[in-house]
């Protein structure tokens, strides 16, 4: 008889849904059928059934194959290269669960490594903004049961976060806002015609690079100064007629993407993002969130800002302080400016995401992959290390994108000797700690993970 | 003034993390106690010894002390980092935080720098002869207090995020500038001979931006108010006269609201 097991979090996007519904064969062994995922987060939960998948790690030899080699073999290689760099890089971390970000940090700290997240090349600006401006943010919860003003900033949820539109943002009926999407309007500032921009009352269609000078003249406007005939391509008109919606509204919601930062001006960009939000909630309610991109790509900036008090870029070469300052610290500039020597990509795939000269700088040092999956990074890897699908195979702790901590489930069994990204990290410190006469510091750690870590021991 | 030279004569094979390269270290140092000083190679302690050939002498204080570093430091980090007092001059170019969170004394670099040259900076003199690349004069990420004072004279181009968080000095940029200039300053001069694509002056809310070329996007914040004749770094010209950020908070001085002020030279 199937089982069908409910509540399961989708490790997916950043809207990490948690009322997916999975059917799992009478062995728990395969799972066939999801029930409420979107497409994407569907192939997520049957991705894990494929055939292909790797079960072993697999290492390059000098003739360029790749040949299986055992657990122990593949730690002892990654033990060895991170205590023998100079300034390895540890990036990654949008798909795996808080323990695994933990038991990374032991590692990177033993190291002397730079530890870095997929906010580097996504959602890092909007962390250096915060630091500089606030961020007066809310639960998608409020958003859903309060925001009758929604703008989509450089985002496209339709396609990115197929399910925040209905959960939260455009569609569902909440205690305030009772007649769902009668009741709201949305504003899309995108300079292309998105799905989204499609759905939007208002569709500004702004020219690329110019979102500053557009967030500058809705601050001007709101304060009750003029402004000249057009900016960022778009008429004045149309300028005043969106202020004045957000002025009418009870609760404007603020949601940001890519394309905020990642045009020109990057943090700037949110910052000033921020300075109109506060500006608003002069005259009504309003609130600013980003659009996180992985499910649990907020996740180390909870864990990391804990640990080291920096959210990402973090530089613990010095071995006495932590040191963060994008720009110098950040992956890709370590990688174009060549100032790593080691470079482990974990849950993400950096061979598919960078620009392909930082690939090749990279590729000049070892290379090691830790990822469920065959992607990118893992075929131009020295070494692949495959472990367990959190969310599928491996249950724990993540972050949704308004940081909301989410308990995710474990519904089938992972391949039988794959270890789960936490324990293959805590046995990397072990092996480091021996090849260095030390011991290890079990600190940040649960209990139960301390106990199975000495079990591998 | 007594002179101490450091030839660099090894390039490391990462970034040398120099942030003892400044007058107050090395004063009163011997060759030899200065070639041991520490410095950083990633993860690896090093000796400022392991890369220059250290000769000649220090000053009694840090004042009568001149570094000079004959040869290239596009690999060098943080020279001048600190530092109070004396002078520094580099015969080539230099890596990023040249006179970083510096105090007093001047720096010479005759090549290019890289990024965060002269943040956080309180006083002193940094003249680059080269180019600058991002965040001339800025602030530590986080914090509200960019540079309070002294003077950057960078004699060709500089990159964004000028000035941002500036509260005190002059920046002065030669040739042209990228996007960002003075963003979110409550004080402090900027001064931009060439051109720049936009952003300038954008939350600003107190200091003063002169621009001699083209701003090719002005933000919607600033208004113009009129045309003053002003006379600055020895050149007198007419400025169109802009205030803003209109969309920025703003003190009250009098009864009068405080504006920032942007100078644009009147073709």
């Amino acid at each position: 008889m199937p089982k069908l097991i409910t509540q399961v979090g989708c490790p997916y996007c950043g809207a990490s849904c948690d009322d997916i519904e999975v059917l799992v064969s009478d062995d728990g062994k395969k799972i066939l059928e999801t029930r409420n995922a979107c497409v994407i987060g569907n192939e997520i939960f049957h991705h894990v059934s494929n055939p292909d998948r790797p079960k072993r790690p697999r290492q390059r030899q000098t003739d360029g194959t790749m040949k299986e080699i055992s657990y122990d073999e593949a730690i002892d290689f990654t033990a060895k290269t991170l205590i023998k760099a100079k300034k390895p890089l540890i990036y990654g971390f949008g798909s795996t669960n808080c323990e695994g970000m933990s038991a990374v940090a032991r590692v990177a700290e033993k190291a002397g490594a730079v530890l870095d997240n997929c906010a580097s090349i996504c959602h890092g600006p909007s962390f250096l903004a915060i630091f500089d401006n606030g961020y007066p943010s809310c639960t998608l919860g409020e958003v859903k049961n309060r925001a009758d003003v929604v703008i989509f900033w450089g985002c496209n949820p339709m396609h990115a976060h197929p399910r925040h539109t209905s959960r939260y943002s455009i569609f569902p009926r909440g205690f305030f806002t009772n007649k769902g999407q009668m009741q709201r309007t949305v504003i899309s500032v995108d300079p292309r015609e998105t799905d989204t921009a499609k759905l939007a009352d208002i569709h500004l269609m702004i020219r690329q690079g110019h979102d500053y000078d557009l967030f500058d003249a809705f601050r001007t406007v709101l304060r009750g100064y003029d402004i000249p005939a057009e900016v960022a391509g778009i008429k004045k008109e149309q300028i005043l007629e969106a202020a004045e919606k957000m002025k009418k509204a009870r609760f404007v919601m603020i949601f940001f993407g890519m394309g905020c930062t990642h045009t020109d001006g990057r943090n700037h960009n949110i910052d000033a993002a921020i300075s109109l939000t506060r500006d608003l909630n002069s005259i009504t309610k309003a609130s600013i969130m980003a659009m996180r991109g992985h499910y649990n790509i907020a996740g180390p900036g909870q864990v990391w800002s804990w640990q080291f008090g920096f959210p990402y870029c973090i530089d613990l070469s010095k071995g006495t302080h932590a040191h963060m300052n994008p720009g110098e610290t950040s992956s890709i500039d370590l990688a174009m400016r060549d100032e790593v020597d080691c470079f482990v990509n974990v849950g993400t795939d950096a061979g598919a995401h960078f620009p392909i000269e930082a690939v090749k700088h990279l590729k000049k040092h070892p290379f090691i992959t830790v990822d469920p999956n065959i992607c990118m990074a893992s075929e131009i890897a020295d070494l692949h290390i495959p472990v367990r699908v959190v969310g599928v195979e491996e249950p724990g702790v993540v972050y949704r994108m308004d940081n909301v901590p989410i308990q995710f489930k474990k519904v089938i069994d992972g391949p039988e000797g794959v270890p789960s990204d936490e324990e293959l990290f805590d046995r990397i410190y072990i092996r480091m700690c021996e090849l260095t006469e030390t011991e290890p510091l079990w600190i940040h750690v649960k209990e139960h993970a301390k106990a199975s870590s000495s079990q591998v021991e | 003034m007594a002179t101490i030279k450091l030839k660099p004569y090894k390039t490391p094979e990462l970034y040398l993390e120099g942030f003892n390269i400044s007058p107050d270290v090395f004063v009163g140092k011997s060759p030899s106690e200065i070639a041991s000083l520490e410095g950083r190679e990633g993860k690896t302690r090093i000796e400022l010894g392991d890369f220059f050939e250290v000769s000649g002498t220090t000053g009694a204080t840090a004042s009568d002390t001149n570094i000079l570093i004959d040869g290239d430091c596009s690999r060098v980090k943080y020279i001048g980092n600190k530092m109070t007092d004396g002078s520094i001059t580099v015969n080539g170019n230099a890596d990023m935080y040249v006179g970083g969170w510096m105090k007093g004394g001047s720096i010479h670099v005759k090549g290019d720098v890289d990024s965060f040259c002269g943040i956080a900076m309180e006083g002193g003199d940094i003249q680059i002869d080269g180019n600058a690349q991002n965040y001339v004069g800025c602030a530590y990420r986080g914090d509200w207090r960019g540079m309070r004072g002294g003077t950057i004279h960078i004699n060709g181009n500089a990159g964004n995020d000028i000035g941002t968080f500036m509260l005190g000095g002059t920046i002065i940029i030669e040739k042209n500038a990228f996007i960002h200039v003075s963003t979110h300053a409550e004080g402090g001069t900027v001064i931009i001979k060439g051109d720049v694509q936009g952003r300038v002056g954008g939350q600003m809310v107190k200091g003063d931006i002169y621009v001699f070329g083209n701003i090719q996007y002005m933000l919607p914040g600033f208004k113009e108010i009129g045309m003053i004749e002003h006379e600055i770094v020895g050149e007198k010209a007419m400025f169109k006269h802009f205030i803003g950020d209109l969309g920025e908070r703003h003190p009250k001085s009098k009864g009068k609201e405080i504006f920032g002020n942007l100078y644009l030279r009147a073709s």
